[in-house]
């Protein structure tokens, strides 16, 4: 498998942000009642990601080389003022893709799944492709756990609970037992 | 129970207790469920964390009126970011171990949301004194949460607590208890007891017996 494929992959199973590493959980137990807006989070989320992955090379590569210590400062800073400048040029050239992203694109910008991504990116040292195909199986990783997590809780509104039960307790197991499917994916790279 | 506590030590009690960050206001879950796999990475954290907290709301509060309206969440936002990176190569110079065990989760107490919470929520309207007493308080109930997380994890998954073997050589390790499954159980199931004990007191409140 080519080095690009497997971070990709490994981003988006194996080490699933949402799932082992425990990133981007206010959207997963916050906005994950209905699939189709976890699928339009998540879709947002990727567009994020990419931009995130873009521009942390960049600072990387050419401003933070001789001033690690600034890393942290400037990395939220930097893409926070990106989003908004982006979020600008899409009402402005898209307004349907706007509508589609809709007040997600701000939320998430110092969602913790993005600033993880910039942090890991950086300590693994990845190059600008291998830094965009890490953001791509990141962002489809949360996508895919945002948008399994909603589709059982869709059917749990109907299951009767008891109801000491219900609510944030039950979303943690069920994360639990999704979790630990997931785990299943660790044996991927042996194999 | 508050009418008879001081109001500037419910600044504190607040914080621990009756709003705790984590299993009353689920904030700043991020850490809570990454680090707590044993209980020396769950204190590490819980002190980085309180470290910022404390920073940020004393800056914060004896900032506050200086800093302009508009530009007031990034202000916030850089001034963590700067107790972030202390933090970050403190921890790095005094404990390069836990350090690199907690990896880039010191990095992410930048996006806890327990943090800018509490300086838009609080320090940015109070006195000095009483958010540092916030931010104590605050610091103080997370700091319990991380350690009861992290107890019951490295008990049931190594048999030891901060490395001392207590349960001997015949427990059979639930390993599952300090991988990420294990994290999402522990809180999930403190979560229920906690819903459950919330249910009875509300039903006996009301005369209506335990539920």
């Amino acid at each position: 498998m080519s080095d690009l494929t497997w971070i990709l992959l490994s981003a988006l199973l194996i080490n699933n942000f949402t799932l082992t590493l425990f990133l981007g959980l206010c959207p997963f137990f916050g906005v994950t009642s209905k699939t189709e807006t976890a699928l339009r989070l998540g879709t947002a989320n990727v567009f994020v990601m990419v931009i995130t992955s873009t521009s942390v090379w960049f600072l990387n590569r050419f401003i933070l080389a001789n001033a690690p210590y600034l890393r942290i400062i400037s990395f939220i800073i930097v893409i926070a003022s990106l989003v908004q400048i982006v979020e600008m040029a899409i009402k402005k050239l898209s307004p349907t893709l706007f509508r589609a992203l809709g007040i997600y694109l701000p939320l998430i910008t110092t969602n913790c799944a993005i600033f993880g991504l910039a942090i890991f990116q950086t300590n693994r040292g990845y190059d600008l492709w291998q830094g965009l195909a890490f953001a791509v199986g990141a962002g489809l990783g949360l996508t895919l756990a945002l948008a399994l997590m909603a589709s059982i809780r869709e059917r749990l509104d109907l299951a009767d609970v008891p109801s000491a039960a219900q609510g944030f307790g039950l979303s943690l197991i069920i994360a639990s037992c999704l979790a630990l499917a997931f785990m299943g994916f660790a044996g991927l790279g042996a194999g | 129970m508050s009418d008879q506590v001081p109001a500037t030590f419910d600044d504190f009690l607040r914080g621990v207790w009756r709003e705790n960050p984590v299993v009353v206001q689920m904030l700043g879950l991020c850490p809570t469920l990454a680090v707590t796999n044993s209980v020396a990475n769950g204190l590490a954290m819980a002190m980085a964390t309180a470290f910022v907290l404390l920073g940020s709301n004393l800056l914060v509060s004896s900032l506050k009126k200086w800093i302009p309206h508009e530009v007031r969440i990034t202000s916030y936002v850089l001034i963590i970011a700067t107790f972030v990176t202390i933090a970050d190569m403190l921890l790095e110079a005094a404990v390069p171990v836990v350090h690199k065990q907690l990896g880039p989760f010191v990095a992410l107490i930048v996006v806890n949301c327990i943090i800018l919470g509490r300086a838009e929520a609080f320090a940015s309207r109070q006195s000095v004194k009483r958010s540092l007493l916030d931010a104590l308080g605050t610091a103080a109930g997370f700091t319990l949460v991380l350690v009861l997380l992290s107890a019951v994890r490295e008990l049931l998954g190594t048999g030891a607590l901060l490395g001392i073997d207590l349960l001997g050589p015949r427990f059979e390790p639930w390993v599952i208890m300090v991988l990420p499954p294990g994290g999402f159980l522990t809180l999930g199931v403190v979560m229920l007891v906690l819903g459950w004990h919330a249910k009875r007191s509300t039903g006996r409140a009301n005369g209506e017996g335990a539920a």
